[in-house]
């Protein structure tokens, strides 16, 4: 066994016993990164010496009896969480020379917890897509499937963990963006509940819907890894004051007496995948056998989430993308005489095409006259999904479903379409719109061999409940220690 | 036809506050270009804003003050533009709901009446940066120290009818914001800036005219004069057939006219949306207590017990209010026990003029209150004359010494000795026999002649009652 391929909790064991050093792990998977990045394509920047330099530190601090929870684990960025003197490009040509002067809050905790962070992972273009194909700078393609795309947005750190490029890593999801390439590559993913982990520091696509969390190799790794990046942050304004509980503690992956709660809505859509449907069911009866209870359940307003998505996230895209104007950072037209001009021929040619659609989709959408129409109108469905799920939760403790209609799809087969490319976010988006935490575990395969997610949704702030159903299903299909050849 | 012109405001006034609204950068004013600034005034990727508990305090003090409804929860909104003064390209502002609505405030008006001025709403909002245009090249700089630097916008209500009440208004807005501690209200540096909205409308009728915005206004002078412009400019359009249209237009200082900036079809739309980067700002009840708790004695108030406890006039109770620090600085010496009325008129008289030439507020004197109050004190109990005061004043604004120490140095103490002013009165009547016949023959004028004598003979220091009475039994 190759030390890459050693999950964070497995490493954790041997680098307290010594059995191993930081150093030795972290060299383990750079050279992996050498070896298989240049078929995946998934990390933008590479900082193998600042990332030796952290392993040595965490091997003196291992030897010294301070190690932190995650001393010598080598994980993977996505490119929009702020890396003080390290390129942060959200894959934009806009931002490709940015060096933000300071961390993010994520960052800050993940140091503190010794965690060595051996690059910056790709992604679509400020979080805006579904298969990572938005990037300014490179396609990332499905690890399982080179013809494929990882998911996205956070396609880069799914492909990472699962080619053994990193122990683990942080992505972030607006709409699905770390659940559906979690499902995609076979990883699994957590969207935290909406003030959970501090946004001080990541760059923002949609302030009201946007959350990091980890993609990891197993349920354990992810607790782990979401232990360490939430609390509050004073810095960030929207961050909950409420103590985090030992997620990794908690797991017991016992589900008797769980409540598990099946939405109607989220089965009878037209376009899901039999592979898909399959896999999904075939988690939740293993989570009957296993002692839960199952019951049907409606979130009716569930249809109108794609609407109201596409009109809040654009809408608070269109203002919070407005600082990338050429003047103080960032790429600049310099041809332009006029500053009308320097606006106009800095933006289009700094932004791609999805990135501006969506801008215009958002100014749109705020403008005079069709603000109560689109914008009032998208938040009131928001209200209507809250209380959805707040009824929802009534019921039982955990909503099961699946994460997107298919498996990873071929590369350049939606990139013409991007209504389809909206419609493959349907589950996952009323979890942001609500703001109630969601997970993607593995849960099996297609017929061609591509990794399916089951989601679990659960209440505000039951991060927990969600780790430990996730590892009940996690045991019972005992495919979490697959990987793909590369 | 008679026309009648209808005018609203919108006071921004700058908090001075010792961080700005959303970072910890310092708002002081001067400093070299971008040295007040962190990532989040520079609108960097990713980074928060926090707002400043202190500026909701100091706009809540302002909406007490000006008798507004204070909500209970308001929220923050983005005004989205591009511009390079403002780096997030959005201004953080409030909209739909702002922190107070609903107030008024009472101007006083020419005639020494009362006007209730209407104010719909306050809302707290940032200042945006300053570009600098390079008169010499094509080049434009940007400062963002004053880029967050925390404003409130007081909008009134279109009560206003004439550039005069208008100016009344205003000062009255500033009066008040000095009161509160929470603005310096200098127009001339762009703390206290203001727009109008401005109509016309024949006489009598109750629906309004087409409005112009008029921006660029940074006096008062200013204000009254580009309003009575605007009026006169709306009531020549309609009376030669024509439409007044709804614009922006900017004061021309060097011109004295107002000159169209843009129409109401190039008008922004702005875009306003809840921040999501801030919560709904939440005051409870026992906040909205302190605070209120917290506020000064307004001028109103004060001006009123001026006149009932301190048998003040209108007229000093008007002047000596109309400054916070005047009117401490009044309160302060009459504690000491100096008569109110010497107090009110010598703090308007010799204190305002000595301090006026040189460039000094009160705050500044060189004579604390108390020491004016020893002053005064000397002239009641006798021990220096009036006159005398006014020499010992100067002496004390010069150098500062307390009012006893000069007039003891100087030997200024008043004569009241009855003997000692006879003495010198003999002398005065041996020295001018003819004079003393004269008077003596019913020429009573001449009695201010030799009190004259008497004064100039002790240098001013005898006490003049006195001597008064001594003349007037020995000439008879």
């Amino acid at each position: 066994m190759q030390l890459y391929e050693l999950t964070i909790h497995e490493a954790r064991d041997l680098l307290e016993k010594k059995e191993i050093s930081a150093l030795e792990l972290t060299e383990s998977v750079l050279a992996r990164i050498d070896a298989v990045d240049d078929k995946t394509d998934a990390y933008l920047t590479v900082t193998a010496d600042t990332a030796r330099a952290r392993a040595k530190a965490a091997d003196k601090a291992i030897a010294g009896g301070t190690a932190g929870p995650l001393a010598g684990i080598p994980l993977a960025i996505k490119d929009l969480i702020c890396t003080r003197g390290v390129r942060t490009t959200c894959a934009s040509k806009i931002l490709s020379d940015f060096v933000p002067p300071y961390d993010a809050a994520v960052m800050e905790r993940l140091s503190t917890a010794g965690a060595v962070m051996v690059g910056k992972v790709n992604m679509d273009e400020f979080a805006m897509g579904s298969s990572t194909e938005n990037s300014a700078f490179k396609n990332t393609k499905n690890p399982w499937d080179l013809t494929r795309v990882p998911g996205g947005s956070s396609g880069g750190s799914a492909a990472a963990v699962v080619a053994d490029m990193c122990l683990g890593a942080l992505g972030s999801d607006t709409g699905g963006s770390i659940r559906q390439p979690a499902s995609h590559c076979g990883v699994v993913g957590l969207k935290p509940t909406y003030g959970r982990v501090s946004r001080f520091g990541l760059v923002a696509y949609a302030s009201s819907l946007d959350q990091i969390g980890p993609l990891a190799k197993d349920v354990t790794d992810a607790a782990i890894l979401s232990g360490v990046i939430s609390g509050y942050d004073r810095r960030d304004s929207t961050s909950a004051d409420r103590p985090v509980p030992d997620y990794g503690a908690a797991l017991a992956g016992d589900v008797t007496g769980r409540t598990i709660g099946i939405p109607e809505e989220y089965f009878n859509s037209k376009g899901i995948d039999p592979d898909v449907r399959a896999a999904v069911e075939n988690a939740i009866s293993a989570l009957k056998d296993a002692g839960a209870k199952c019951i049907d359940i409606s979130l009716p307003h569930t249809p109108y989430a794609v609407a109201a998505y596409y009109l809040i996230a654009p809408a608070e895209a269109s203002s919070n993308l407005a600082r990338y104007d050429g003047v103080k950072y960032g790429f600049r037209d310099m041809s332009a005489t006029a500053l009308s001009d320097m606006y106009t021929a800095s933006r289009s040619a700094g932004f791609g095409p999805e990135v501006q659609r969506r801008i215009i989709l958002g100014t749109y959408a705020l403008s005079a006259g069709y603000y109560d129409a689109y914008y009032k109108k998208a938040s009131q469905v928001r209200t209507l999904i809250i209380n959805d799920f707040k009824n929802a939760f009534k019921k039982c403790d955990v909503i099961a479903g699946p994460v997107a209609p298919t498996p990873a799809f071929s590369l350049g087969e939606k990139t013409q379409d991007p209504l389809t490319m909206y419609l493959s976010d349907i589950f996952t988006l009323s979890a942001n719109l609500a703001g109630i935490p969601g997970l993607s575990v593995p849960c099996g395969f297609s017929k061609s061999g591509l990794p399916i997610g089951l989601q679990l949704m659960g209440n505000y702030f039951d991060e927990a409940i969600l780790f430990d159903t996730a590892l009940c299903v996690e045991r019972a299909m005992g495919i979490a220690h697959k990987r793909p050849r590369l | 036809m008679n026309f009648e012109p209808v005018i609203g405001l919108e006071v921004h006034a700058h908090l001075k506050t010792d961080t700005k609204i959303f970072c910890s950068c310092s708002t002081k004013f001067g400093a070299p270009p971008n040295t007040h600034v962190c990532p989040v005034c520079l609108g960097m990727p990713g980074v928060l804003p926090v707002l400043n508990k202190k500026v909701v305090e100091y706009a809540m003090r302002m909406a007490f003050a000006t008798n507004c409804e204070i909500a209970g929860e308001s929220r923050f909104a983005r005004k989205n533009y591009f511009y390079p003064d403002l780096p997030k390209g959005y201004q953080i502002s409030q909209f739909e709901l702002p922190i107070a609505e609903h107030g008024h405030v009472d101007i006083s008006l020419p005639n020494s009446t009362k006007k209730r001025i209407g104010i719909t709403r306050i809302h707290m909002e940032e200042d945006a940066g300053k570009s600098i245009h390079d008169p010499g090249r094509p080049v434009s700089f940007v400062d963002l120290n004053r880029t967050g630097v925390p404003l409130i916008e007081i909008v009134s209500e279109p009560d206003l009818a004439s550039p005069e009440e208008a100016g009344a208004y205003l000062r009255q807005i500033r009066m008040i914001l000095r009161y509160l501690s929470i603005s310096d209200g200098n127009m001339e540096e762009g703390s206290f800036r203001c727009d109008a909205n401005i109509s016309v409308r024949p006489a009598g009728q109750t629906e309004l005219g087409t409005r112009a915005e008029l921006k660029n206004i940074n006096s008062f002078k200013f204000v009254e004069k580009a309003l009575a412009y605007e009026i006169k400019r709306q009531i020549s359009v309609i009376t030669g057939g024509g439409r007044v249209i709804q614009e922006t237009r900017l004061w021309d200082t060097a011109k004295n006219r107002t000159n169209s900036m843009r129409g109401k079809e190039e008008a922004h739309d702005y875009r306003y949306f809840p921040d999501p980067d801030l919560v709904p700002l939440v005051i409870d009840d026992a906040w909205m207590d302190a605070v209120k708790k917290s506020l000064p004695e307004l001028p109103d108030a004060r001006r009123a017990r001026f006149i009932s406890d301190f048998d003040l006039s209108e007229y000093d109770a008007d002047l000596l209010t109309a400054d916070r620090k005047t009117a401490d600085y009044f309160e302060a010496c009459i504690a000491t026990g100096a008569p109110t009325k010497l107090c009110a008129n010598w703090i308007m008289g010799e204190l305002a003029a000595a301090l006026n030439a040189r460039g000094k507020s009160i705050d500044q004197s060189p004579i604390p209150a108390d020491a004016l109050a020893k002053l005064l004190c000397l002239i009641t109990d006798n021990v220096i004359s009036g006159k005398i005061a006014k020499t010992v004043f100067e002496e004390m604004i010069e150098t500062g010494k307390p009012a006893q120490t000069i007039v003891e140095e100087k030997g200024l103490v008043q004569v009241s000795d009855a003997s000692a002013i006879e003495a010198v009165i003999d002398e005065v009547m041996t020295n001018n026999p003819d004079e003393v016949e004269k008077y003596r023959a019913g020429k009573k004028k001449l009695m201010g002649f030799f009190v004259g004598q008497v004064m100039r003979a002790t240098k001013g220091k005898a006490n003049p009652g006195v001597v008064n009475k001594i003349l007037t039994n020995k000439l008879s």
